[in-house]
This record gives C-alpha cells, structure tokens and sequence, in this order.
C-alpha cells in the first residue's frame, strides 16, 4: 500500500508559531523545523543570546520512551540497563545522565537522555531523526524483561529553555525551586498554571537551562510558547532555530547523531568512556566493546581549530604533512563565541596530539588546522555549586 | 522595490549591473536573506576568465556553503577586497557595498537573456520556489 503522508513533513505544534515569527523553515530529518528566525538578528544573533541571556527552542521533534515495570519489581531498570550503556542504576529518582543504546557490535543505535521517574520507571529523551529505529529497537529488546513500553513522543511539546537566565525567567512561572535542581537533575512541578510539568535541568548548549514537556496540543503548546516569551522580556529572550542549536552544541563538544556517533562508529572512537559503565553487568555491545578495548583505538575524535582561512565543514577530508588521507571532518562551523572556525574530526590517534598540523581539504585548498582542547568552551560553573549531591 | 531596475538577475540569485563594457556582479537581497549570517567568501583572481552560468566563486554562511554562479562572461578586472575582512556587508549592503567583482564583458547584450528587476522579484518571492539556499 502506498504510504499517503510519504514526502509530507511532520510538524511540531508550534509550527504555525514559527511561522508567524518568520522563521527560515527547513526539512530536519522529516520535520519541517525552523533553522533561524531573522528578526531576531539570525543564527549568530541567537546563539549569542543564549550565551550571554536567554533564548528558547522547539525541541518537541524529539522522542521520547517511557520503560517502567510491570509485575516484578525491577523490571523497568533491567530492561534500561539491558539497553543502555550508562548505570541507571545509579541515578536517584528526579535525577537524568547521558547515555546511549549500542548494537552488538559497540556502535551506536542514538545517544539517550535517561531520566529515572520512579524507582523503576524510565524516560528516555531520545533524537528525532531516529525515532522510529529507537522506538522498534527498544520493543524488540526489551521483550524478555518484565516491562512496558510506551512510545510518548507524540504526547509532548518539548522546550529548551537555555543560557546563563534562564532560571531566572522560568523561576517566575513555576512554583518549583529551581535553586535546588542540579544540573541533569528534574522535578514535576506547576509551570506556566499547568499542573505536574517535567521540568529538566538539561540541554544541549553548553549552556546552564531548563529543557519543560508540556502537553502537545496546539492551544497549549502556543500558550505556553507565549508566556515564556512574555515572561522573557525582561532578560532579552529571542527565539532560537536549529542553526544556533548546532554551532551551541558544537562549541560545547557535544556530539550529533550522523556526525560524531553513529552505527559504524563505537563508544571508544567517539570518546564517550565516562558515559559507559563496563563494570555494571551487561548489556547490549558490552562484548564487542570489551574486545575492541583489547586493541588500540584506531581513530579518535579530536578538536580542530583553523589557521588558514576556510571553514571546514562535515565530510571534509583531513590530510597529514605528507598529503596523505587520514580522517574527516565530522562537524564544523565558524564558532560564534570564539571568533575562530573550529571543527571535529575523526584522526589516527598518531596524528590527535594537542597542536599537531592537520591540513583540510577544502575545496582546491589544502587549510591548515591545529589539534586543540576540547571543549571548544566551557561555561563559568556557577549552576554547579547549586548542585543537589546525594 | 528593494530590487534596484538598472540590475539584471538570475535564477542563482545574482545580480549585474552593466555600464557600458564593465559588469559589476554581487549577490541578492534573497540570496543573503536565504543564506543568513555571511562569514567568508572565495572570489576569482584577477584576470579570471568567467563564463556565464558557470561557478565563479563560494560564499558561505555559519550554516553553509553555496556556489556563486557567474551571470556573465568576461574577465575578471576588480575584486571587492574589503569583503574580505568584512564579508557581513553583503548582508548589509548586496546591491552596494557588498558587490563581489566587476568583470570586462565579453558580450554585454549576453544579460539580455537575464531577469529585470521585476520578474526577479516575482520569482524570488514565489513562496513555490524551490529553497535552493
């Protein structure tokens, strides 16, 4: 049968609120989702306003599992241990850490937001260019555990409320105090007059901020949208695209399903050891991974900063003094805080030493590029010390 | 109208702006609209032959790169120098300060074949145009 919704793309429920802002729309993954709004100055515009104040993106493309337990106790944690290569066993109820599903083989099926609800219920924030994928790879493997699944993707508006004010404009519209939520901590609190919201001291800017799920019916997506805009005023609030998103996210080394991670790359390669827990029993790609610890890596995600000019930008070829292939670009941008253009890229461990020469191939260029620290920049902490510490 | 009637245009979103035997050539309105913040720009040397419709240079935005098509044939007399430590003025300014080259026609009735200021316009703001940028 011919799938009818074929080549129509899916939307938020903001959409028509994005559109009325005047946002450059374009097709993410399937979704039509705004790249940057340019009456709020653009990308670098709202990039800025996120690190200096406060800016708020639609994020409601992205998924969401709920796992939780049935009969048995225990069988909700199981199930998110079996799949995920974090110990969520580890989180304390309110609390959410970074993690990722793996295929056998160590590589990647997406990176995953654990959020511990209850004792043995689970949210996983999960990307939306991979939902689907997620979504059936999580039933099938989740089977023989004592455990439900529910796809909620649908049911909620996702937003990210994020920079340096962020807590400021969103303590005036819940009752929660947002003092005592730690980074990567949540509670469920009134938000904007509505009841039981999670509200997530999350994100995916580098930047200190709130990611809310409210419910996803139009009326109140937009109401909401709204007086959080209103409530934003006063800190200067701008609307952020998935441009700035990307440079954000960029800057602060965090990386993007397709780039950094994906099915042909393993945890080692991409660099995410302290997210993955070896030492907590097993789980799905702990076998592979454990061999593949045996063996040198064979490449390594390093940071590029450009001398020359250019701008090196995903698939880009790196090449050594000699002008031989060895690596790619993954992801790179002029960088909005820094000033510089600043890439990562995949390289043989020989050649990712801090302040080695890699030379990109752009265009009939060959521009030259230093190994430098990751993350390109890192925020003061001062949400930190706010930090509920068990 | 923000499309200047002395210019001709193509589908690419260039522009040219013909004097006698001299072209001057940048880029849109719609074009600096569609790419966003403007960050670099690779431009020929001088003395670059340049045949029209076929790629003349690359400007890039934050977000991405895109090819600049040449509306004319010709060589390559001026290069707009000051785009190059501030290429955020074709954003500014396309259609003034943020001209790209100016180029010794070939064949100055060549631009005959290109849009007025008008037609430009209609078809840059067809909501059914293809985002290209």
């Amino acid at each position: 049968m011919a799938d009818l919704t074929a080549g129509k793309l899916r939307q938020t429920p903001l959409n028509a609120v994005h559109r009325a802002l005047g946002a450059k729309m374009v097709d993410f993954g399937g979704w039509d989702m705004p790249v940057e709004y340019p009456s709020t100055g653009g990308l670098v515009a709202e990039h800025k306003a996120v690190r200096r104040g406060v800016g708020m993106f639609d994020v409601s493309h992205m998924g969401d599992i709920r796992i939780h337990g049935r009969r048995t106790p225990g069988g909700g944690l199981a199930a998110v241990e079996h799949i995920t290569m974090n110990q969520a066993s580890r989180l304390e109820i309110g609390q959410a850490q970074y993690s990722a599903m793996l295929y056998p083989e160590g590589a990647f099926v997406d990176d995953v937001i654990v959020h511990r609800l209850g004792s043995d219920d689970f949210l996983l924030v999960i990307n939306a260019g991979t939902r689907e994928k997620d979504i059936n790879w999580v039933e099938e493997n989740t089977r023989d555990f004592e455990c439900t699944v529910e796809n909620l993707s649908d049911s909620y508006t996702q937003l990210a409320i994020q920079g340096p004010r962020a807590a400021d404009l969103l303590q005036k519209l819940t009752h929660a105090n947002l003092s005592k939520i730690g980074n990567y901590w949540f509670t469920h609190s009134k938000v904007c007059g509505l009841e039981n919201i999670l509200l997530a001291r999350t994100g995916y800017t580098g930047e200190d901020g709130f990611e809310i799920y409210i419910p996803s019916d139009k009326q109140t997506s937009e109401e909401v949208w709204a007086m959080v805009m209103s409530a934003g005023r006063e800190f200067e609030i701008v609307p952020c695209g998935l441009g700035a998103r990307n440079t954000l996210r960029l800057e602060a080394k965090m990386s993007l399903y397709g780039h950094e991670i994906s099915d042909t790359i393993n945890v080692w390669e991409a660099g995410l050891d302290r997210f993955c827990r070896m030492e907590k029993g097993d789980f799905i790609g702990r076998a592979s991974l454990a061999r593949a610890k045996a063996k040198p890596v064979a490449r390594k995600l390093v940071g590029l900063e450009m001398i020359d000019r250019g701008i090196a930008r995903d698939g880009y070829r790196c090449l050594n003094q000699e002008g031989e292939l060895i690596g790619v670009i993954t992801s790179g941008s002029p960088s909005p805080t820094l000033g510089k253009n600043i890439a990562l890229a995949f390289v043989p461990p020989a050649e990712s030493a801090l302040g080695t020469t890699i030379y990109v191939e752009i265009r009939a260029m060959k521009a030259q590029a230093r190994v430098v620290p990751t993350p390109f920049y890192k925020r003061a902490k001062i949400a930190e010390t706010k930090s509920t510490t068990k | 109208m923000v499309y200047p009637t002395t210019f001709r245009y193509t589908k690419d979103d260039e522009w040219v702006d013909v004097k006698g035997e001299l072209g001057t050539v940048g880029l849109t309105h719609e074009a600096q609209c569609r790419l966003g913040d403007i960050v670099y720009l690779e431009l020929p040397a001088m003395g670059a032959k340049l045949e029209a419709g076929k790629p003349l240079g690359v400007v890039e935005s934050v977000k991405a790169v895109f090819e600049i098509f040449s509306p004319v044939s010709g060589d390559v007399v001026e290069v707009n120098l000051e785009l190059k430590d501030a290429p955020e003025k074709v954003n500014s300014d396309p259609h003034g300060a943020g001209w790209l080259i100016k180029v010794r026609l070939k064949d100055p009735t060549e631009t005959e074949a290109l849009m007025d200021a008008a037609a430009y316009e209609a078809y840059a703001t067809n909501p059914e145009r293809e985002a290209k940028h």
